[in-house]
Formats: structure tokens, sequence, C-alpha cells
């Protein structure tokens, strides 16, 4: 027996959405999508009219729904945004190499200019040249850390006022659960912040408009609207961190859907004692980014690679910023620690 | 006694490569005595089509957490989940939400 649309009570349901547990239609399902990521911009005052923005786009799902999202709200209210899509080359054979041919498409479907910046050409390493130095386990840390500075350059490229991601309710549950089990109260306090303000050289503001979104829904909503993206795990991913919290989070919604949403509520009203040491921001003192070291993580990451010292910037080792910056150089014991990787 | 039923069965969201790549399956389901349900399907699956890491599709009675589940292009949460009873020429769609966005 069809369950009817819990909205217009006209048309069978297709989905019962995680998030408030109606029973919606097609048709209500893509309004009530679209008007919540719409009311989410507004409210978090997201956009100025005339600015120009980079949608950062991978290819994948999020970043699909994302740039059609977008495009749509764009038009439909009149926002008055100059779009554009930005993608980063990371140099993973068989992954991104793939994902880089859907955005392509994704150029052409949504008429948006596209712009790629590579690692390659930004800091002479591809992602499986780092993976044979550095390891399995260590690699995500480099992906990340350059990842995000490739976008805010690429983004400087491309002279944009804002940089937008796809990141999802999901993903940011994740990350709060992620910072509680490594202790990372710095991070806990900033993660689920849903715009980043603009703070230092080389650096473009960013916001999570899909933030409130769930995973399921854009999903769905994908696969209804017949959107094209591509969907493979990145073949290093298996063995990173942040898979322990994803698969936690998934058991949780399958038991109380809300979970999701109450965690990111959690994450956004905590408050962290005084007296806690927290990271002063900076700049860093080799090439001006935005860094609480002397040195920001990627100049530290990139050495250790020229160098041949792979876990330079894994863990600890501020004490030895100051011997890197004189090009002084580091005892024997010290070079030791930083060379041993575990495959 | 009941005929046997014909089934499509699509695979997405990179679901599709633990068996084999195919996207989609035309499969026909032996007839038994009781009617076909979705929880008997997950184990015909896994016995017949799944050729690899059956963690990774399912987990206990179910699927695994994270893989959606459409009869007949609806949520499977509207059609009784497990308990749904499979007709002849249903369309059960499995997308994998487990990826990178």
């Amino acid at each position: 027996m069809p369950v009817l649309c819990s909205a217009c009570t006209e048309k069978r349901a297709v989905l019962k959405r995680p998030k408030t547990g109606h029973s919606l239609c097609k048709e209500c399902f893509f309004w009530a999508f679209e008007e919540e990521v719409h009311y989410t911009i507004v409210a978090a005052q997201l956009f100025k009219p005339g600015e120009t923005v980079a949608i950062a786009a991978s290819g994948g799902k999020d970043s699909t729904v994302l740039a059609h999202v977008m495009k749509l709200l764009n038009e439909r209210y009149s926002y008055g945004l100059k779009l554009m899509l930005l993608s980063v080359d990371e140099g993973i054979t068989g992954y991104r190499d793939d994902s880089l041919e859907t955005v392509k498409r994704n150029q052409e479907q949504y008429e948006l200019p596209l712009k790629i910046v590579s690692y390659e050409e930004l800091y002479g390493w591809t992602m499986d040249a780092i993976v044979k130095q550095v390891g399995l386990k260590n690699n995500c840390t480099f992906c990340g850390v350059f990842r995000r500075q490739a976008l805010d350059r690429g983004a400087i490229i491309l002279k944009v006022d804002k940089i937008c991601t796809g990141h999802n309710a999901d993903d940011v549950a994740e990350t709060v659960l992620m910072n509680v089990l490594r202790g990372d109260v710095a991070r806990l306090r900033r993660c689920t912040a849903i715009s980043t303000a603009s703070e230092g050289e080389g650096v473009v503001p960013r916001c999570k408009p899909l933030k409130y979104s769930y995973e399921k829904e854009i999903v769905l909503y994908a696969y209804f609207k017949k959107l094209d993206y591509f969907s493979t795990e990145c073949i290093y991913s298996p063995n990173a961190y942040r898979g322990y919290a994803r698969t936690f989070l998934k058991d949780l919604e399958s038991i109380r859907p809300s979970s999701i949403m109450d965690i990111i509520h959690s994450g956004e009203n905590l408050c962290v004692r005084e007296g806690v040491k927290m990271p002063v921001q900076g700049t860093c003192k080799r090439c001006g980014y935005i860094s609480s070291q002397a040195l920001c993580k990627s100049c530290v990451l990139l050495e250790g690679l020229n160098r041949g010292l792979p876990k330079l910037g894994i863990g600890k080792h501020h004490r030895l910023h100051d011997k890197i910056l004189s090009q002084q150089p580091l005892t024997e014991k010290e070079e030791r620690k930083l060379k041993s990787v575990d495959f | 006694m009941a005929a046997p039923i014909a089934i499509h069965l699509e695979f997405g969201g990179g679901a599709e490569l633990l068996f084999e790549g195919l996207k989609e399956h035309r499969v026909t389901l032996p007839s038994q005595l009781e009617p076909w349900d979705m929880k008997q399907l997950l184990v015909w699956i896994q016995r017949n089509l799944l050729k690899e890491r059956p963690e990774l599709f399912v987990q206990g009675d179910s699927v695994r957490p994270g893989i959606l589940v459409l009869i007949n292009d609806a949520d499977w949460e509207l059609m009784g989940e497990l308990e749904y009873q499979l007709q002849d020429q249903d369309n059960i769609v499995f997308i994998s939400t487990l990826h990178g966005g």
C-alpha cells in the first residue's frame, strides 16, 4: 500500500526524510531540499550580491549537487552571484583523473567556467609520489593540508570573493566526533563554523551551504534528478582515521536518524574552559600563509618531502621549525626519528 | 506454491564494484512455498551475486549502514524494509553513499 506524501497528500511518497521523519514525494522533496539550502544561505548571510563565488568541485556527489543547487537558487532567488567551478588535481591515478572528467562534464552541463589546479604545479609532488615516500598511514594529512592551500591559491588566481565547499551534515558530524576522539580542542571549537572569516594573506573566505543537508538526501536528490557524479572511494582512504568516525556515525544514524543534527548542535554549542591553552593565529615566516606556528603546515610537510624526512610535520616538531627556517642542519638523532615510516 | 519471480536489480554509488562492476542484473528467484521478502533477497544476493567483501554490502540481516535501498523508486523505509514482500517485475536499487563527495 503506497504511502502518500505528507506535504501535498496527493502523490506517492518516495523517501522518508531522516531529518524530520516526513514522507515526501519527488517534487515536494526537491522543493524541501532546495528551500532548506536557501534558508541556510540566507540565515547565515553567506553571500552578498555581486560576489564571485568558486564552487569547489571534485566531481563527487556533494560538489555536483552543490553546483546544481547553487546555480538553481542563484537564478530562482536572484542572489546576483557570478559562479565558477574550482577543482584540485592531487595526482591520484585511477581516482582523480576519472573524477576530473566528471567535473569537465559538469562544466558543460551547468555552463560554468572551470579552473583546475594541481599539486604537481603548486608543490612539485603528486599524491602518488607522496605515498611512495610517506606510506599509507599519514598520507591523508598531506593531501588535506595541501588541498586546503591549493583551493586558496586557485581562488586567488580566479580572483573570487568566496569559496563554497560541498561539506554535508554527515561530514561535519564526523569531524566533531574525530576531534573529540583525538582530543583536538582547538579544532573542535572551530569545526562547526559554517563560514570562515578572511584573515591573512592568501586565504579566501569559505562556507558550507550544505552543512545541514544529510548525505542520504544529497544522494537521493542526485539520483532522482539524474545528476552526473563520480562515485569511487579514494584508493588511499581505507586507512584514513575518518573511516572509524564514519562507521560509528552510520550505525548511530540507523538507530536514531536525528543523531547527525544533534552532534552538530553539540559541537556548535561547546564552550572551552578558561585557562585551556589555544593556538594563536599568525602567519608563516616562509610563505605568509595563515599559521599558528612559525612555519605553516604546508611548508613543513613540503620540507620533509624534499629532504627525504617523511615524518617531519607528522606529530609535534615545533622546536625544529627554527632550525629549518635558519637552515641549520639537524642532528643524527633528529634525522633518524623523522625518517622512520610505517607502511 | 508461489511462481518464480523476475527481479531487476541495480547497483550504484560504487556498490557495483562488489558485483563485478555490473550496474544492472536481471535475476529470477526460484519458486518457493512462502512469498519472497527483502531479507531473503539479501541472503540470495550474498550467495549468488556477491563476488567479494560481503561485509561491505551486508551487516547482520540487513544492508551495511550507508547503503540506500529503493524499491520501485521509493525509499524502502516506506515499504517495510526487510519485511517487504517481493512481487514479479519489482525494481530494487542499492546505492552506496560511502565515498568522497
